[in-house]
């Protein structure tokens, strides 16, 4: 693993960016444990300051520090995305393979459930859900939600790479090795599928994170947690644009700009290095 | 005066994949004439370097393959053009289809397969030579057709309602259709059936009867060399090890990689044990020393090991590459 | 021969593959009414040839039980093989038929080290309990290919050439000790040079090892060299078979005979054999849906009832040849 790190860091400039980013989204979300400020209390700093030394990110109208703040927030949100990609991933999988390996009417049910899934408004049925939920459901009540809806159009990709998988000798031979379908699957069509599931994942974060923030934005979701999607409401809330205060807004957006991009030019470096033509190319093919 | 001119031609590809940087030497020192009116034929098994060997005297050499020594020389209607250094848009215009043209394996399914074969002669036409009266570029597509003893009637088919072996038979005329000084054909039947084939090799050698070109033949199979070919060279691990007449390669071959190549191929009618060499073909990544088969050679002493052997003049038309030879050449 | 003395028997089997939609789509006989036998009191060679598209791959498949028989009855050792179930049936049947496919560099998963293949297959056939015991085995089915475990063990299938894949494939084939081997195409991508090391396999396995094989190919020299009795298949048909000397000694049906005459002999002088051109089909699915003969179209012999009855199967100079001219009323 750490040599894997060590190549990519030396040829791979997509990589050495993504490092970076992501290293000061993973300490930023780290110093939060050893954070001065408890985010849900107000009032315990001047408001309003603009970014100076004692305030990096300054400071905002609940009398927040905003970079404390924003360490809670960076956190809650990486913390929701990883939830939202664990839970999608593993239905992704599952139902890609199996309904591609399987095929006949176990694809055809798994396929008219997916394509139902594709099919369904995410956005209204999410803003639905939270406010029946609201104050009820906590981050990983969100990410599990966002979990359920963001795999259908992932499983179609696995399952499309999976019949192509199929129809290769090598799971004939496999076959005949007296293989189970269960091991074929894992053995052999999971490290041709893995690419995908990376970049997957990684979208898939993307994708929950920005629509944690277009929920938070509407105040439909705990806006007592700080995300960026909440910080950016309550700058909202206190109109903090026709204020002045720009810092409370440039905070998030550089924030999730610095994660995004980290996490984009991570899953592109990483998906060529997993990609089976790489690898093939590093075993010397 | 040769219609090309190799002299020492070496052609790597340099890659370089996270820190692991490979050299393959797909093209070591090769040299060979074309004449005029011929049809050279080029032997070898998978990887031994001959795809790269036609990929650069057709003047298609892109990163990371690289020219690393020698030169390859044309002469055009006593017009001499070194092929490595023709800008790309005079070796499209000028170049391609008209003095050298390709067929490779299974040519015609590159091609749309939603657009007729008139599109597609077309389309290659007008790229090369501006016919714009629509009778006189049919009457230039009827004619040759019919010369190749093809239907003309198939301009109006897709290609996907032919068969293989006239699929194949239309890029060889598509190829033709300018009256290049050399084609190039790049397994031009492997896919195809033995029936097919014949067919398809038949059509190769009225042409090149016809219009006295150059046709440079590259295929594995041996037999069809045999049959097509009126010269024949060997290639093996990146290098030539023997060229001669094809008589005298199948009657009196010298290399024993040559000798082998041929006593190993099944007769119908023969039933006598063939065997089959040791060993697999070297990786050009790292080819071994001195005679790049003596790993796999029967004969193979102690010098083999250290000297890349030198070729060797053995009759004004064949030269073979072995220690051996030379040994018994001067004895 | 009883029916328990039969290896295997195709009871007159046919194909039928639909093409395009539910409404438009058209029916493909991709195997019509073929039948023949294995024996299994004494192991041979038995070679079903015959070019792209004749139906012998999906010959293969159907044995194999890739797919159902539309109709007839395909029965190993007297049992219908549709009636095998469950996972302990279909074991039970691989153990005693194994596969080896046509392309080795696609045989295996290019991110797995062949060594696996050998070693899960001695595991799940329970010809060995653990890993440890399973290496011996591997090896000796290894040695009877000409390979060692240490020269395979550890490698990818990149580090080996397409031929010595080949018989890793054949090797794996026979760890379950098989009694039949089903070879599809099993030379046709390797290397001239290393050809025969896999087809002198074959013929150790039938004269040692006491394994028949099913070899499928093209290439009537290979088939020639290796095999007992052959079968030609054209369009789905079987239009001859007989021992091999009989039908490629002295063919009989109009096809075989060209089938023969063009497979390039390696020996220059013969070049004039090709002189005579030949017919070839221009579509080629039109062939399938032909009332009568399925080689009118082409066939050098053909009569007016060849277009419109389908011809007989007649025994004649020790084969069975589909032909109108061997008709005993027609002689």
């Amino acid at each position: 693993m750490l040599k894997v790190i060590r190549d990519l860091l030396r040829y791979d400039g997509r990589f050495r960016v993504a490092f970076i980013f992501l290293l000061a989204t993973f300490i930023m979300s780290a110093i939060s444990y050893v954070s001065p400020q408890d985010p849900g209390r107000t009032f315990q700093v001047p408001l309003d300051r603009s970014p100076s030394l004692q305030y990096p990110f300054g400071t905002n109208s609940r009398g927040q520090d905003v970079f404390w703040w924003m360490t809670f927030a960076v956190r809650n949100s990486l913390y929701l995305g990883l939830i939202t990609a664990a839970v999608s991933r593993v239905i992704a999988i599952f139902v890609g393979l199996t309904a591609g390996y399987r095929g006949g009417y176990v694809d055809r049910i798994l396929m008219s459930v997916n394509d139902s899934f594709v099919v369904m408004p995410v956005l209204p049925l999410l803003i639905l859900l939270s406010f029946l939920f609201r104050g009820r459901m906590g981050l990983t009540g969100l990410g599990v939600l966002m979990g359920l809806f963001g795999w259908p159009w992932d499983a179609r990709l696995i399952r499309s790479q999976v019949l192509s998988l199929k129809e290769r000798s090598f799971t004939r031979t496999a076959q005949y090795c007296g293989a189970k379908d269960f091991h074929i699957t894992i053995f052999e069509h999971l490290p041709f599928v893995l690419p995908i599931v990376f970049a997957t994942t990684i979208n898939n974060m993307i994708w929950s994170i920005g629509m944690e923030v277009t929920l938070g934005v509407l105040g439909l979701s705990n806006v007592t947690l700080p995300t960026i999607g909440t910080t950016i409401y309550w700058a909202n809330a206190h109109q903090a644009m026709v204020a002045g205060i720009w810092w409370w807004l440039m905070a998030p957006v550089v924030v999730s700009v610095v994660m995004f991009l980290g996490l984009y030019l991570l899953s592109q470096s990483v998906n060529e290095y997993i990609d089976p033509r790489t690898r093939l190319r590093r075993i010397g093919a | 005066m040769p219609l090309l001119s190799v002299k020492n031609l070496h052609a790597y590809y340099r890659t370089e994949a996270y820190g692991i940087s490979r050299t393959v030497r797909a093209v070591d020192d090769v040299s060979f004439e074309l004449q005029k009116n011929e049809i050279y034929g080029i032997a070898g098994e998978s990887s031994c370097g001959k795809t790269t060997l036609i990929k650069v005297i057709s003047g298609s050499i892109k990163p990371p393959l690289r020219i690393e020594g020698g030169t390859m020389t044309y002469t055009f209607d006593g017009r001499d053009v070194d092929i490595a250094s023709v800008a790309p848009e005079v070796m499209r215009r000028e170049i391609r289809w008209k003095e050298i043209s390709y067929v490779m394996q299974g040519s015609m399914s590159i091609l749309n397969p939603v657009r007729r074969v008139r599109r597609i002669f077309r389309h290659v036409v007008d790229t090369h030579q501006g016919i714009d009266d629509k009778r006189k570029f049919e009457a230039l597509c009827r004619d040759h057709l019919k010369k190749l003893g093809l239907p003309p009637d198939i301009l109006q088919a897709y290609p996907h309602q032919l068969s293989g072996g006239m699929k194949q038979r239309i890029a060889i005329a598509l190829a033709t259709i300018f009256r290049p000084s050399l084609i190039i054909a790049d397994e031009p039947t492997t896919a195809l059936d033995v029936v097919v084939q014949r067919g398809v090799l038949q059509l190769l050698k009225d042409i090149q009867a016809e219009s006295s070109n150059t046709v440079l033949l590259v295929t594995h199979d041996m037999a069809v060399h045999a049959n097509v070919a009126d010269r024949v060279a060997i290639m093996y691990a990146g290098t030539i090890v023997e060229e001669g007449p094809t008589e005298v390669i199948f009657g009196a071959p010298q290399h024993p990689y040559t000798q082998h190549l041929i006593a190993s191929l099944p007769v119908i009618g023969d039933k006598g044990t063939r065997s089959a060499l040791p060993g697999a073909p070297p990786n050009l990544a790292s080819p071994p020393s001195g005679c790049r088969f003596h790993p796999r050679c029967p004969m193979a002493k102690e010098i083999c090991r250290r000297v890349v052997p030198s070729m060797i003049q053995l009759d004004t038309l064949h030269r073979a590459a072995c220690h051996l030879v030379g040994e018994r050449e001067e004895a | 021969m009883s029916t328990d003395a039969r290896l295997l028997e195709l009871d007159s089997i046919s194909k039928v593959f639909h093409i395009g939609g539910a409404l438009t789509g058209e029916k493909l006989t991709a195997v019509n009414n073929v039948g023949f036998q294995l024996r299994s009191d004494k192991p041979e060679v038995f070679t079903l040839a015959g070019e792209s598209g004749s139906g012998k791959t999906t010959v293969a498949r159907l044995i194999l039980r890739d797919f159902p028989v539309t109709e007839g009855k395909i029965l190993y050792e007297g049992s219908d093989t549709t009636r095998i179930r469950g996972r302990r049936g279909t074991m039970r049947f691989m153990s005693e038929v194994q596969p080896v496919f046509q392309n080795p560099f696609d045989t295996f998963n290019p991110l797995r080290r062949l060594v696996e293949y050998l070693i899960e297959t001695a595991l799940n056939f329970g010809i060995a309990s653990n890993r440890k015991q399973a290496e011996p085995v591997v090896d000796d089915a290894l040695k009877l290919v000409g390979l060692s475990f240490d020269e395979v063990n550890l490698r990818y299938p990149h580090e080996l050439s397409g031929g010595q894949i080949q018989r890793v494939s054949v090797a794996r084939a026979l760890i379950p000790r098989p009694k039949l081997i089903i070879a599809d195409e099993p030379v046709s991508m390797v290397d001239a040079s290393l050809r025969m090391a896999i087809v002198n396999v074959f013929k150790r396995l039938r004269d040692e090892e006491n394994v028949s094989v099913l070899y499928i190919t093209h290439d009537l020299a290979t088939a020639y060299y290796i095999s007992d009795r052959i079968a030609i298949m054209l369009r789905g048909q079987i239009v001859e078979t007989g021992t091999v000397d009989n039908v490629l000694g002295d063919p009989k049906h109009p096809y075989t005979r060209i089938l023969k005459e063009s497979v390039p002999q390696p020996i220059p002088e013969v070049k004039g054999a090709w002189a005579k051109s030949i017919a070839l089909s221009t579509m080629e699915v039109r062939e399938y849906g032909r009332i009568g003969c399925k080689f009118a179209g082409r066939c050098p012999n053909v009569m007016d009832k060849c277009r419109k009855i389908e011809p007989p199967d007649v025994t004649t100079a020790g084969r069975v040849v589909k032909c109108h001219l061997y008709e005993p009323e027609s002689e």
